[in-house]
């Protein structure tokens, strides 16, 4: 039994431009979808921090891990940051960056090891 | 901001007392949803019961499920009339979509839709402050007060909605490349990790003062004063938009602002002689202080 603490998974969709590419937005978002996991997702991260939307900070706030696959982790840092809603100091929060990294891999890190998408739910 | 409205907040019950979805179903909704504006949360037997959703003011909730009993608890934070719960037993993936935007209108919700006509393209610099040494050189080039001082006279973006679509040009001027546009789409404008020949390379060290022999504050200032002399004598709103299109030609041949950005710029919205004078004393008064 593993006592650790499920992450939070939030996703982002980049919604208004075309710099993630999509087929990788795709996959990782079918890869949550297959999963049993739940998780939360934004049309747009940028729009959220331009609006200083409360969601932000309530999706890092508390002490589970968080997982957010969207962009290069500098910038979803200080989108965050520029939001009023700053990274805690730890590494409770992490950024898997679909603009680099492959579909797979993303699904992989936001699931955690050994907790691949189950093939046999609805 | 030109467009205050939050995305609406779906949600896909499939927690306790609700069966779950098709995953295909699931994908559909999900992807059509956050194509459209929308955010997403999806419940699953394996979320914490003791973190329900809960509204927060401003942010209209549309809860989905296939409830087996009642609709699940939502904690209601904003007053309780921007909450719709809808049962979608039986229907696919449209059918969910257009339910929401039925629900969607009866909250009297608005939406900003990527490619919708009107829509807010989410274009603003973000600044990574584990590099910016707050040498104000942003504050001194953005001609449309994108930038501000916080209370600890530290840079800010205070006026997102101001920064003209797809110009990157502040991010070029910084000296430490502290500057970023998540959706540009080079690096290490666009976040990218910064390495050292970004720092080096020269047109990440652009000198203000080589663009129009000055700070371009100093210079608009100069141009306004001596435009208002002129223009004592001859009132000629004609010349004030004149210098202006030379102010603006200079900067399209210096390269920094891309030209589209540059023709689609309202020469009326830029910031009058007297905005450009205060901006100039107030810098000086801050770098004084500095």
């Amino acid at each position: 039994m593993n006592d650790t603490p499920a992450a939070k998974i939030l996703y982002c969709r980049c919604a208004f431009a075309q710099v993630v590419p999509a087929t990788t937005k795709d996959e990782v978002l079918a890869g949550l979808c297959a999963a049993e996991t739940p998780f939360e997702s934004f049309a747009d991260l940028c729009e959220m921090s331009a609006r200083r939307d409360p969601r932000l900070a309530e999706a890092i706030a508390g002490e589970v891990p968080v997982r957010i696959a969207a962009c290069y982790p500098r910038a979803v840092k200080w989108l965050f940051h520029q939001a009023g809603a700053p990274f805690p100091d730890d590494d409770r929060v992490e950024v898997l960056n679909m603009r680099d990294t492959p579909a797979a891999e993303v699904v992989a890190s936001l699931l955690g090891s050994g907790k691949e998408p189950n093939p046999s739910e609805p | 901001m030109k467009n205050e409205i939050h995305p609406v907040q779906v949600v896909l019950y499939e927690g306790l007392g609700a069966e779950p979805w098709e995953r295909e179903c699931r994908i559909g909704v999900a992807g059509t949803l956050l194509d459209q504006g929308y955010s997403v949360l999806r419940i699953t037997a394996r979320t914490d019961s003791a973190a329900a959703p809960r509204t927060a003011e401003g942010i209209p909730f549309v809860v989905l499920g296939r409830f087996e009993g009642a609709p699940p608890e939502i904690i209601d934070g904003a007053g309780g009339r921007s909450v719709a719960t809808r049962d979608v037993a039986g229907l696919d993936a449209p059918g969910i979509v257009a339910l929401v935007a039925e629900a969607r209108a009866e909250l009297g919700a608005g939406l900003n839709e990527p490619g919708g006509q009107g829509a807010w393209k989410p274009w603003f610099p973000v600044i990574d402050y584990d590099r910016c040494t707050n040498c104000l050189q942003c504050l001194s080039f953005c001609l449309f007060d994108v930038y501000g001082i916080d209370e600890e006279k530290r840079i800010e973006v205070r006026n997102n909605d101001n920064c003209k679509t797809n110009c990157p040009a502040c991010s070029r001027v910084c000296p430490e490349v502290a500057i970023m546009f998540p959706k540009y789409s080079a690096g290490p404008i666009n976040g990218e990790a910064v390495r050292q020949e970004d720092v080096a390379r020269e047109s990440m060290k652009i000198d203000i003062s080589s663009l129009l022999g000055g700070d371009i504050y100093s210079s608009l200032r100069n141009r306004s004063e001596k435009a208002k002399s002129r223009f004592s004598k001859e009132r000629s709103p004609d010349k004030a938009l004149n210098e202006r299109k030379r102010c603006l030609t200079q900067l399209q041949k210096s390269g920094l602002i891309p030209a589209e950005v540059l023709a689609e710029l309202d020469l009326a919205s830029l910031p009058s002689p007297e905005e450009i004078q205060r901006k100039a004393k107030e810098l000086a008064a801050m770098r004084a202080e500095a």
